[in-house]
Parts: structure tokens; sequence; C-alpha cells
């Protein structure tokens, strides 16, 4: 435990220090080391009186993919969800601690939540899409929050997300079909491209294939690697292959404490704890 | 005495075929190895089949029973009360069951009654014993035949579930066939009703003016339309006050109350739909309606005590419960990850529920609405007291109007004559006021299960 809190306090204080770093030559693009988005320090979550995460400090690196990987349970989804506040619809769940999005406090009472959300956006496990058609599901965001003063901007919006969540080929003909109607893989692209509509700067991705066959994985799958570019993603996973395919950092939960956090080819080839290795090779979880 | 004994014996029959068919099974069991069913349904089996012929007997008489009597009672009265016929036969016969019962009758029985009585009690002993005898021997026989089927291999578990589906089917049969017995003495009294008034007359007269059956033979005017009219505007303004209130309260209910407030809330409400409709006609007389008129007043609009806009406003809080737990319901069903969805894309929680929530809701909620609208067209009590009863064709809701129900209310109380069109108009309102909410609720059932199947 020790052992690992060290590790984790050094971690910590390098990549603070490389925060401040950045912020200093923000003009300088430094294409070789990450930034960091999302700093989260310290960050308990209660649900009621029971205890889901014990002093999570973690850094969201910019412009890349972090997985959170751990056994059913462990507060993977409770985290994320910390980072664009949707734990604040759930009945008697508290939030302590600090999480920072470039910079700023994201739990200060002043901040507004909309736009908070609008800045991280977030693709559920289960493919949501609303019973409206697909076009409107696009624009659905958009329109709430006035990204497009005229239709045809809008429909710019709608098509260039669609295309970059790869799933304008397939819909072109039926925009006006009802969102429900595509197949699961088809609809979690098009909760994907809802999505990145709002041109949020974050996106949090809650298993996104645990509802898809391995066809529709492999395209999440690239679709991820493809907009890693423009965003910064935080994708909680359960398949170990595929947090090794899509994420360049990767986050270890273990009884809602943040047990081990490095580069994904580290945690998976040489994990500093014990439980982290035991995970990865799956003698549990 | 009678009944008692009927069902003693049923009793001890259901118990020896249990017991019988209970310990058959049991005994074949050992010897050959294992049994298709288990005992318990083997003793279920010929339990079933040995009541099942002695309660048809039992059904038979209890339809066919006052029949038999009645002509019994009738053969043995002399030939000039029989020819009397109507009410004076009617009354003859009344009088003779009472002989036969031993609680006598009001006056001197006259002979022949005193006669006919001894008659009927004789008649009826013996009948009672033949249909015990009947019974007896009936269960007896089928306990052998049952007894007889008992296998090891007899598939008794499986002819028990069937029929036991069959009594299920047979007791929601009761419902569906009261039903169509209401419906087709509504439809048989009121083609009556049309051999007096033709339907032309009836469905789009302007003019409602029964006169009353005493005063001669003038069988007046009767136009419907000015008690469709009162019904619409009434259920309309009903509407008009349950529609929003009872949707806010859902929407508040099912998406902004914390559980603490909603466990609370929402019993309260629902007290709100257990208050007697009579109260509520109640408290619409005597208190709103004068407050109306009051405030009307005071700024210079006349407004009766009694109107349309009294009866209305009261008949919209009674509802308000009705819609608002029926939205509720239907807005809680909206799946949770949808809003989720919503709310993760940054929009607020009214936007969720302007934008998401109510569209997905919307045809659930027009179910629900149409129910309320047939509850509505359907509500007397209310009107009866708060309406004014006044049938005439009028705009102003400040006016005293009348309804479809209230009309039958009148039609049918105090002296009837059930030849007279006064009273038989009662089943042609009553026709047409079920096939409007027959279609109403048709529309509303369509409509929720389409929804329904939405998020299937
Ligand atoms: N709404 C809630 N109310 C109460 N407790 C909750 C709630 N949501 C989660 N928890 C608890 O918090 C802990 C962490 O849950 P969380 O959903 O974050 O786990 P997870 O790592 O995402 O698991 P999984 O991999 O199964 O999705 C669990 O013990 C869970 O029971
Ligand atoms: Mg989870």
């Amino acid at each position: 435990m020790t052992h690992n809190q060290e590790t984790e306090t050094a971690a910590m204080n390098m990549s603070s220090s490389q925060f401040v770093q950045d912020q200093l030559n923000a003009s300088e693009p430094r294409s070789n080391e990450m930034k960091t988005r999302v700093i989260a320090k310290d960050v308990n979550v209660f649900y009621g009186a029971k205890q889901a995460l014990f002093d999570v400090s973690v850094n969201v690196p910019d412009k890349a993919v972090i997985a959170f990987i751990g056994p059913s349970g462990c507060g993977k989804s409770t985290f994320l969800r910390c980072l664009n506040r949707m734990n604040d619809t759930i009945e008697g769940c508290r939030v302590e601690g600090e999480i920072r999005l470039d910079g700023q406090d994201v739990y200060d009472p002043k901040i507004d939540v909309v736009e908070l959300r609008a800045r991280v956006g977030m693709v559920f496990q289960k493919p949501n899409p609303f019973p409206k058609s697909i076009f409107e599901n696009v624009a659905y965001g958009p329109k709430i929050h006035g990204l497009a003063s005229n239709k045809t901007e809008l429909e710019e919006i709608v098509v260039t997300s669609l295309k970059k969540a790869g799933l304008f080929e397939e819909v072109k003909d039926r925009l006006r079909e009802p969102g429900t109607g595509l197949s699961g893989g088809q609809q979690q692209r098009l909760c994907i491209a809802r999505a990145i509509a709002v041109s949020p700067e974050v996106i949090l991705m809650d298993e996104p294939c645990s509802a898809l066959d391995p066809i529709a994985t492999a395209k999440i799958e690239e679709l991820i690697d493809e907009l890693r570019a423009n965003f910064t993603i935080a994708i909680v996973t359960h398949s170990m292959q595929q947090a090794a395919r899509v994420s360049q950092r990767t986050a270890f939960f273990h009884l809602g404490v943040l047990v081990e956090e490095g580069p994904t080819e580290q945690i998976f080839t040489a994990p500093s704890d014990k439980r982290t290795q035991d995970y990865v090779t799956g003698r549990f979880g | 005495m009678n009944s008692l004994t009927i069902a003693a014996l049923l009793l001890v029959f259901l118990g020896l075929a249990y017991q019988q068919g209970w310990s058959l099974s049991r005994r074949l069991a050992t010897p050959q190895g294992s049994l298709h069913s288990r005992p318990v349904y083997h003793g279920s089996l010929v339990a079933i089949w040995t009541l099942a012929p002695a309660l048809l007997v039992l059904a038979l008489w209890a339809l066919f029973g006052s029949t038999a009597s009645r002509a019994f009672i009738i053969a043995n009265l002399p030939a000039e009360i029989v020819d009397q016929g109507g009410p004076a036969l009617q009354s003859a016969i009344q009088r003779v069951r009472q002989i036969a019962s031993g609680f006598g009758v009001a006056g001197d029985a006259q002979p022949y009654e005193a006669a006919a009585g001894q008659a009927l009690r004789q008649f009826q002993v013996i009948t009672s014993a033949t249909v015990l005898a009947a019974i007896t021997a009936f269960a007896a026989v089928s306990l052998y035949f049952a007894r007889r089927r008992v296998a090891p291999e007899l598939r008794a578990r499986n002819e028990v579930e069937r029929l036991v589906s069959y009594l299920l089917l047979a007791c929601s049969a009761v419902a569906v066939l009261t039903t169509l017995g209401i419906v087709l003495s509504l439809v048989f009294e009121a083609a009556r009703f049309f051999t007096f008034v033709s339907p032309v007359d009836f469905f789009f007269g302007t003019v409602w003016n029964p006169r009353f059956s005493t005063t001669g033979s003038g069988s007046g005017e009767y136009g419907l339309l000015p008690l469709l009219w009162g019904t619409v505007m009434v259920a309309a303004i009903a509407m008009f006050v349950a529609l929003p209130i009872g949707l806010m309260t859902a929407i508040y209910l099912s998406q902004y109350a914390r559980p603490r407030v909603r466990n609370v809330v929402k019993p309260v409400i629902e007290i709100l739909a257990g208050i007697p409709t009579i109260v509520y006609g109640f408290f619409a007389l005597v208190t709103v309606g004068p407050f109306l008129a009051s405030a009307g007043a005071a700024v210079g609009i006349d407004i009766r005590a009694t109107s349309a806009l009294t009866a209305g406003i009261v008949m919209g809080i009674m509802i308000i419960p009705f819609i608002s737990s029926l939205s509720d319901d239907i807005l809680r069903q909206v799946p949770r990850a949808m809003i989720d969805g919503s709310i993760g894309l940054g929009a607020t929680r009214s936007e969720t529920i302007k934008r998401v929530v109510l569209p997905a809701a919307l045809p659930g909620i027009v179910g629900a609405f149409l129910l309320a609208v047939s509850r509505a067209i359907g509500e007397t009590m209310i009107v009866v007291l708060a309406a004014g009863n006044s049938p005439f064709l009028r705009a102003n809701p400040g006016e005293p109007i009348s309804t479809v129900t209230v009309t039958i209310v009148n039609q049918l109380t105090g002296d009837q004559d059930f030849a007279s069109p006064q009273s038989l108009v009662a089943f042609a309102l009553g026709l047409t006021l079920f096939v409007m909410t027959l279609f109403l609720n048709m529309a509303a059932l369509y409509i929720v299960r389409r929804f329904r199947e939405q998020y299937e």
C-alpha cells in the first residue's frame, strides 16, 4: 500500500510539474510529451453512507486514450461519471476532492454544469439513441447549445459528425428514419456522433462495446483510434485486449482504489503492483 | 337448508374423490415404479371429474328452476286470474310463493291461493329431492369412472393444468358475457325507443322536452344535441383544468421530486381519487358554485352558481389524480438511459423533459387523456348536483346546462313505465354514452399499447 501511494504521488508530482510546464509553453506544440487535460486529486465518492471511491488521483492526458480497467464494482463507472458530474443526477451521491478540467475546478459551485457536460461528452454502455430521426439525434446537442445559426450550418454539423463517427456512408439515405431502427453497432456510432456534434474536448465512454459483436466492436475501436487525433478520450472496458489495443495509458482500479496508472504497455507487461499483475494475467476479476 | 345440504354433499364428494384418486395412485406407484404425475394431481383430477357433472346439474336447476316453478304455479291457478295477465298475475304468483315459503301473506289467503301454495310446497319438496338424488347419482357414477382412469401413465398433471385453464377462461367469460348482456339489453330497449321516435329526430334534434308520460299521449321532443353539447362542454372544461395540472404534477413527481417527497405527495394526491363523487358534487354545489358566482359578479360576468363551469371545474379536480398517476407511470417508463443521454449532452432537466421525455411519452399521455375524457363523459353525480339541469343549447359556460348522464337519471327516477318513450329514452341515451366511451377507451388502449411496444 505504502509503496503504491509513493509511486502515485511521484506520478502526481511529475505530471503536475509537467502541467505547469505545459501552461508555460502553451504556444509551442510539444508533440512527444503528453499534455494533461483533466486532473483528479484525492477523489472520494459516497453513495449514501457507502464509499465507492477512495482517494483516487489520476491525470487524463490530452489527445490520447486512457483506459480504466478493473473488476466489476470497483468504481470505474463511478469515477468516469465524476468527470462530467453525471453523478449529480444520482440521489444520495456525494463527491469529495478535486477535479480540474484545463485547470478549472469542475466541482466549483460557480461552474455551469450544463456547459461542462457540453465540453465533456459521454457515450454509454448501452446504445441509447433518442426515439427521433437519425438527423435529429445528432442535431440534438447543437440545437440545445445553439451551435448552428441556420439550417445549412446544422446540416453541416450533422454530416461532419456522422462522417467522423464513420456512420455517414451507411445512413446517408435514411437520415429522416428513426435512430432506434439501426443495428446495435450503428446505434452506438450514432451515439458517438451525437456526442461529437457538440465538439466536446473530452469524450467519456463507459464500456461502449459491451453490447456489440466483434465486428461492430472492431469498428468502434478503429473509430476511437481516429478520434484520438482531436479529442481526449477516457474509456472504461472489461476487455484487456481492447484496453491494450486502443489506449495509450491505462488505470487499474480495485475495490474503489486506483491501484496503478501508467503507459498501457507498462501496465500490461511490467506492472508494479501485484494486484495489477494478477488482474491483467487473468488470475482474478 | 336445501342449499346447505347440497353444499355439504358436494364437499363430501370432493373430499372422497380427492382421497380416492390420491390413495389409488399411491398404491399404483409402489410396484410398477414411477407415476407420470404426483398423487396430488391424480386426486385433483378425480375430484374435478366427479364434481363437474354434479355442478352441471346444479347449474341447470339454477337456470330453469324458477321458470319451472312459475309454470307449475300458473297451472294451479284459476283460469280467470291467469287470463288477467300482467301485474295481477305477477302479484298472484308472488303471493303463492310466499304462502309456500311459510311466511304468509298480507291479508287473508284466498282458498285457491292456499291450495296453489300447498301444491307448490309439495312440488318444491319433490324437485329438490330429485335434484339431490340426481347430484348424488351423477357424482357417484362419475367418481366410479374417474377412479377407473387412474393409472401410472395417466397424465393427470397436464390434464389438471388444462382444466384449470378452462376454469380461468370461464371466470373471465363471466365479465365478457355480462358486458355482452348489458350491451344487448341496451340495444333492444333502445330499439324499442326508436319505434316511438325516429333516430333522425333523436340524434339531430335540437330540442329536449320529453314531457311526462302522465300528461296525455303527446310524446314530446327528444333531441340529443343539447345533452351532448352539455356533456362535451363540461368534459372540455374538466380536461382544461385537469390536463395541465395533472400533467405537471406527473412531471414533477416523476422527474423532479426526491423519493421522500414523492412518497408523501403521491398517496396524498391519490386520496383525491378516493373521494366519492357525490362529495365532489356537494363541494361544487355548496362551495365552488357560490364562489364562482360571486367572483364573476365582482368582475361583472354573470356566472350562475350551478353551471357548466362549476361542474366542469370540480370534475376537473376530480380527474387530476387520474391523469397525474397514469402519466406518472408512463413518464417513469421512459428509460433512464435516454434521460442520461440527454443530460450527458449538456441539456438541462427541463430541456430533457421537453425534448426527450415528453415526446417519448406522448402516445401514452394521449392514451391517459382519452381515458380521462371517457371518465368525464360518464361522470354523473357532480353534474346532477352542480350543472343546473337545463337541457338547452347554450354556448355560455356560465349558464346551467344538462348532460346525457343527468338526463338518464331524470328519466329513470320517480314513477316509470317501461313501455313509454319517456323511460325508454334512457336506454338510447345510455347506448350513446356507451358507444362514445367505448371508442375513447379503445383508442386510448390502442395508443397506450403502441407506446409500450416501443420500449420492449
Ligand atoms: N446508484 C448507486 N447507488 C448506490 N451504489 C452504487 C450506485 N452506483 C454504483 N454503486 C456502487 O458503487 C460501487 C462502484 O460501482 P461502479 O458502477 O462504479 O462499478 P464499475 O467498476 O463500473 O463496475 P462494472 O464494471 O460492473 O460496471 C459498487 O459497489 C456499486 O455497488
Ligand atoms: Mg460500470
